[in-house]
């Protein structure tokens, strides 16, 4: 009698997707492999090794939107697949990106007339955003320098050290100096505005306020810089100009501080970029530059499309990308308007509030950010410690959360701080089970000798020979331990 | 006795969509709406406007993906709200792109070790890959002839006028100047003699396309780079070359493993590819590489600290959505090579189908080639009476979009059709779309000629042949298409 087995490993269907070969596979990880797999495996294998990063919402470090409407999410994967540089092809999704432009050019009170066009244009985010700003702003300056038979070929900027990583990378790649204003301790922004104003010279191309610092969210006082400047701008015909970095800031201030003169109101401010995906609430991948007027975007970077038979005029670095944002940053300005920006940027910022008061209740921090600006707690622990803010971060990924713990660039590198970013998903609830996990993660730590006491010598522990050459002794390893874990942690890109 | 009215107004929950008020109200189009509306209405305000975008599948200007599997699909919206730039909070997401680069440069047979890991990133798109690969050609030339202590203030690059507007926008942005190489007719390609004559010792690169928008061809960068070879050796310059294979990288190596175009080539030193052309992923995406770690500069990478690790990243684009690279990531475990290499077949295998239909209309003839990118470049036989640009209006009466594009200089009186063949693009709708091609055909046949009207424009010979007047237009073969394209810009923005 011959027995006969039932081939059931060629036959891929039936098994089901864990009792498949496939997750018993290593998959190439420098090479595409030869042949295909079940789409449902190459799912599962995906997804299941997703599992192990971190969850977006607990993402406290962001400022990037990490929720939406089910309805929003619905257009966005509708649009998924139209590219939204093929304007001929989508002119509704085109319209759309105007209309955006438009809408936020008159948040900022640009100067325009009631049925005029903005100059702007949707970008990837505000990387992409202050490039096309600064080369604007390079080239008119190049322009006018050989107009007046001058040099051109030493551009400069001048901004505070508590840029943004894009301002670095716009000077670096486009070979624009940067100029950056140093910090003080108490003082976490370019908020000497006199010091900038100072460090203008003939080849500086403009200089950049920020409204919303990444490290604190203060908002830096744009009117005091103008004020100066247009003094200056007298003094010397230079016409140096502001652009604002309000990639966090443009979509708090109007709706929450509509009374601050940060915009066009100014009249050297000529551009402002935002971030459709921070306060705009749309995910990663938005921003928007406007500019004052046609004359502040010279001519010769754009580039003329023509579609529909009118001229469509562009200027972005990148191409080809997806619609989607565009999309749901044009739902979220209709569908919220003013009042609905308004009554979540106000839920943040009692949000905010409420995180302030739970950590400020523990006694063990202080608060370095402000209550004016974005809504976001930045501390640091108080006093001298045997822990770091460091430590802190680390214990609170076991319960979850992500805390970012970042040192202040220079010349405040001695200051390290944790920083909560409070977005619209971050309810009350979550803010006192943060508060409540911080309180056990201290406690913890309390019970931990310290890291540092460990590394001291043995005689020392034995020493008896007074509690002062210990405790010198113990803050040399501590200062000497902070520089030591700043300068592995110093390009932490801060986002 | 006082009537009540039922505020039914302000009860805005109980309305069907399309009963409330808020389809009646014109949506503002320059300023933000001061109230909220519902959400409902505001994804079907939106929802409907954007069905008179054009249909992304019918698209067939594009070269860019426009379906993926549904198992994908999900993969993208669950990790829509992860910021892609946030290493640390996201390492699984970090590592896949990491595995991307890694096979896509052996794809191109970068010349590394078995556990080497490859010079490479994601980019939005190939503009961001050409401009970062770009940027890394510019400053290895400078610092070279700051070492030589020769001039390095006039940068130049050598490419085909077939470029794609990218290099343009490169060359504008960076302070490039772009020295193009002359098509003429019957050669749509970049001459390799002609270029390496072009190149001097200003020149940072010869860039070649594999996969030309225009008409598919693949250029020559195996003669190119032996000729190139030959000319540094004369000079003793060692100029490189960058192969821009946005669409040819992901064909080349599974349709024509044989063909010489990449890292064996010991001139080419990086590659930039569209993960969102034959990558198969929706629009977002790319990818450029470097042979290894000498050809891109440190100066111009910032290096991050993520999970103790170095994490160095050069890009444009900052925060950016994870969606594509993991889609990336899915399609290459997903299909593997032999996945790839059946796609690119049914591509070729349908672009053949639509090109023999074509031709057996007996009014067309073809410009593109057979090997080369999956698409069909046809131009009319005899274009006095009707244009391609008739073809393409009348064809969208019909759903699809077909563009007609001039060539570029000096090529300018050619104007073709062009169908490019996608993954989804089946071989019912290539029979389609030749019936309708056909249908067009005759009903422009009885249509008169629009030239005919234009006859107030100089240059024409009019003879009064008794009753009838007989009108010879007599134009110089570059005058009429663009007298017809007044309305078309003179650089259509291909993709």
């Amino acid at each position: 009698m011959v027995l006969s087995r039932t081939t059931t490993e060629s036959n891929e269907p039936v098994s089901s997707t864990f009792g498949s070969r496939y997750a018993l596979t290593a998959l190439p990880k420098y090479e595409i492999g030869e042949s295909s797999i079940p789409k449902d495996a190459a799912y599962q294998i995906i997804k299941d090794e997703l599992m192990l990063d971190g969850n977006p919402r607990l993402n406290l470090a962001s400022f990037v939107t990490t929720w939406m409407e089910p309805e929003c999410d619905k257009l966005i994967m509708d649009s998924i697949n139209k590219n939204y540089v093929d304007m001929d092809e989508y002119p509704v999704t085109t319209e759309l990106q105007n209309r955006c432009v438009n809408m936020i050019a008159r948040l900022f009170n640009a100067p325009l007339g009631d049925t005029e066009t903005a100059m702007g244009v949707g970008t990837v985010g505000s990387s992409e955003a202050i490039m096309l700003a600064g080369l604007a702003f390079k080239r008119n300056w190049q322009n006018k320098r050989k107009a007046e038979g001058k040099t051109y070929d030493k551009p400069n900027i001048v901004t505070g050290a508590n840029v943004q990583v894009c301002w670095e990378k716009f000077a670096r790649y486009f070979e624009v100096e940067l100029k950056e204003i140093k910090l003080s301790e108490g003082y976490y922004v370019m908020d000497d505005p006199e010091k900038a104003v100072e460090m203008v010279d003939e080849n500086t191309i403009c200089v950049a306020a920020i409204l919303g610092s990444t490290l604190t969210g203060e908002f830096e006082d744009v009117k005091r810089l103008n004020d100066l400047l247009v003094k200056k701008n007298d003094a010397t015909g230079w016409n140096t100009p502001i652009h604002v970095d309000a990639a966090s800031g443009g979509f708090i201030a109007p709706f929450i501080y509509p009374e601050l003169e940060w915009d066009f109101r100014l009249p050297l401010v000529k551009s402002i970029n935002v971030s459709g995906h921070k306060y705009g609430l749309v995910y990663a991948g938005i921003g928007w530059v406007v500019w004052r007027t046609q004359h502040d975007l010279p001519d010769e970077l754009i580039f003329h499309i023509n579609y529909l038979g009118a001229d469509q005029p562009t200027f972005t670095l990148n191409f080809s990308m997806g619609s989607s944002q565009i999309i749901a940053q044009y739902y979220q300005l209709i569908r919220l308007g003013f009042e609905g920006y308004k009554n979540v940027m106000e839920n943040c910022r009692e949000n905010m509030l409420v995180l302030k008061e739970g950590i400020e209740k523990t006694e063990r921090f202080n608060i370095v950010s402000k209550d004016v600006g974005v809504p976001l707690v930045a501390f640091s622990l108080k006093g001298q410690s045997f822990h770091s803010e460091f430590e802190i971060s680390e214990m609170l990924r076991r319960f979850g959360w992500i805390v970012p713990a970042y040192t202040m660039p220079a010349d405040a590198e001695h200051i390290t701080v944790l920083r909560v970013v409070i977005r619209e998903d971050f309810s009350r609830t979550l803010a006192e089970r943060l508060v409540a996990d911080i309180l056990k993660v201290l406690h913890e730590l309390d019970t931990l000798p310290s890291k540092i006491s460990r590394k001291m010598g043995a005689e020392d522990f034995g020493n008896v020979k007074g509690k002062k050459v210990k405790r010198e002794k113990l803050m040399e390893v501590i200062v000497g331990w902070r520089k030591f874990v700043k300068d592995r942690k110093k390009m932490n890109g801060v986002c | 006795m006082v009537l009540s009215h039922a505020a039914s107004d302000s009860d805005v929950s109980v309305h069907s969509t399309f009963a409330s008020r808020y389809v009646r109200t014109s949506l503002p189009r320059f300023r933000m709406p001061e109230n909220s509306i519902p959400k409902e209405a505001a994804y079907q305000i939106i929802n409907d406007e954007l069905m008179l975008d054009g249909n992304p599948r019918l698209n067939l200007a594009s070269f860019v993906t426009t379906w993926m599997e549904p198992e994908c699909d999900k993969l993208i919206m669950a990790s829509i709200n992860k910021n892609y730039v946030d290493m640390d909070e996201y390492p699984v997401t970090t590592e896949l792109q990491n595995r991307c680069v890694n096979m896509i440069a052996h794809l191109f047979n970068a010349p590394l070790g078995e556990t080497e890991t490859a010079v490479g990133v994601g980019t939005v798109g190939s503009s961001e890959a050409i401009m970062l690969a770009g940027l890394a050609f510019k400053r290895k030339w400078q610092n070279k002839r700051k070492a030589e202590g020769k001039p390095f203030d006039k940068p130049n690059i050598v490419t085909g006028a077939n470029v794609q507007v990218c290099w343009e926008k490169f060359a504008r942005y960076f302070e490039v100047e772009l020295k193009e190489v002359k098509l003429r007719e019957g050669y749509y390609v970049m001459d390799p003699e002609q270029a390496v004559e072009m190149v001097d010792e200003n020149t940072i690169c010869v860039a070649a396309i594999l996969g030309s928008t225009l008409n598919g061809e693949f250029e020559d960068v195996k003669l190119l780079n032996d000729l190139l070879v030959l000319k540094n050796k004369e000079t003793g310059l060692d100029i490189p070359i960058h192969v821009d294979a946005a669409s040819g990288g992901f064909i080349a190596p599974f349709l024509y493993p044989e063909l010489e175009w990449d890292f064996r080539l010991p001139q080419v030193k990086s590659i930039n590819v569209s993960g969102h052309k034959y990558g198969l992923v929706y629009a977002g995406i790319g990818w450029v590489v470097w042979r290894n770690k000498e050809d891109l500069p440190d100066e111009l990478i910032f290096h991050i600290n993520y999970l103790g690790a170095d994490q160095p990243t050069f890009t444009l684009n900052f925060s950016k959505g994870s969606s594509q690279v993991i889609a990336q990531y899915y399609q290459l475990i997903r299909l593997g090579h032999e996945g790839y290499r059946n796609v690119m077949e049914n591509c070729r295998e349908n672009m053949i189908v639509l090109r023999e239909g074509l031709e057996k209309t007996g009014r067309f003839s073809i410009v593109s080639k057979d090997e080369g990118i999956p698409l069909v470049a046809f131009s009319l036989k005899d274009n006095s009476s009707h244009t391609e640009f008739e073809i393409s209006e009348m064809l969208r009466r019909y759903g699809w979009i077909v563009p007609a594009y001039t060539m570029p200089a000096n090529a300018e009186h050619i104007t073709v059709l062009r169908v490019v063949i996608r993954e989804d693009f089946s071989r019912t709708l290539a029979e389609r779309l030749v019936m309708d091609i056909e249908k067009v055909m005759h009903e422009l046949d009885e249509l008169p000629s629009r030239v005919i009207n234009k006859i107030s424009l100089g240059e024409v010979k009019s003879e009064d042949n008794g009753d009838n007047m007989v009108v010879t237009v007599k134009k110089s073969d570059i005058e009429k298409p663009i007298e017809i394209n007044v309305k078309k810009s003179d650089k259509p923005i291909f993709c």
